[in-house]
């Protein structure tokens, strides 16, 4: 799994690549609340459009940054979300408490 | 005889991972079935896949890859061929954290049977998997999943191998976790045969 952060309007991109797993998922975890917590990000877009497969750590992981978030009064937001991580989200029944969008152009205008 | 090793099932992103896991195919099918006691009592398994990893999460990739063309060869729909791959993925993975409590180098290993109706040998009625642990018991209490109402990390694995398998039992023998899991073929699910014939 890689992961990057850029920059956009008003808040950091981080663009996941590869699986989010038992494995991989602490390092997405790490990343997420590194932008919530400590640089206190406004807005953190999680790009997941080359995310392969997600499992129920980095599901976990995504709720703690959820919850970092909306402790720090911040907004955690997903985009581009394929149909195999989507239907972890569903699976979930969180794909109503996460801000998600279908492209990068919709999440920043969100 | 009958079986040989294949060598190593790699996904390709990882290949320093390639020494945790070893599988092992049957060659031809077994000409020795068993009675499957459980669902339907027409069934019968025949076994065709082991795969004998280490309790080591970078394992879990190459598990998913060879499940992912397991299913795919017997023709499973993409989507149960995600949910049984999501089912053992989950499963190893609670083995990694709960049975061996993050210990890595400890042994798992997973047996996959075709399972077959009557004599018919061409058209499989479902896959069935076995996951074998030596780690601590797992507690029964925890197979039940906990209600997703309450937004909160953890807690998801059981959930999703419920929702996505037909079959999830769970004993405790010999000193050994064993997980079962089934997935049917569409539409040969028990209830349907149990109606239908």
């Amino acid at each position: 799994m890689q992961i990057s952060a850029r920059q956009s309007t008003g808040g950091t991109i981080l663009d996941v690549a590869g699986d989010i797993d038992l494995a991989h998922s602490p390092a997405m975890r790490k990343a997420l609340l590194g932008e919530i917590k400590e640089k206190k990000t406004p807005k953190v877009f999680l790009n997941l459009r080359n995310v392969r497969y997600i499992d129920s750590s980095g599901i976990a992981s995504l709720v703690e940054g959820l919850k970092a978030s909306r402790d720090i009064g911040s907004r955690l937001i997903l985009f581009a979300l394929n149909p195999t991580v989507r239907e972890v989200m569903e699976l979930s029944r969180l794909q109503k408490i996460f801000e998600i969008y279908e492209s990068e152009e919709q999440a920043l205008a969100a | 005889m009958g079986r040989r090793k294949r060598g190593i099932v790699g996904c390709g992103v990882l290949p320093e991972t390639a020494s945790v896991l070893n599988a092992t195919v049957a060659q031809t099918p077994s000409p020795r079935s068993r009675k499957v006691p459980r669902e339907d009592s027409r069934l019968r398994s025949e076994h065709f896949l082991t795969l004998q990893l280490e309790s080591n999460p970078e394992a879990l990739c190459l598990v998913r890859a060879t499940l992912e063309r397991a299913t795919e060869v017997m023709d499973f729909p993409e989507e149960d061929s995600r949910a049984i791959v999501r089912s053992v993925d989950e499963a190893l993975a609670n083995v990694i954290r709960h049975a061996y409590k993050g210990r890595t180098g400890r042994p798992i290993e997973v047996h996959c049977s075709r399972l077959w109706k009557g004599n018919d040998s061409e058209h499989p009625k479902g896959l069935e998997i076995l996951l074998k642990d030596s780690g601590a018991a797992a507690d029964p209490k925890k197979f039940k999943g906990r209600a997703l109402e309450e937004v909160r990390p953890g807690g998801l694995g059981i959930h999703f191998m419920k929702q996505s398998m037909d079959v999830v039992e769970f004993q405790r023998k010999s000193g050994k976790n064993l997980l079962r899991m089934v997935k049917y073929l569409a539409p040969q699910k028990p209830e349907a045969i149990a109606q239908g014939e």
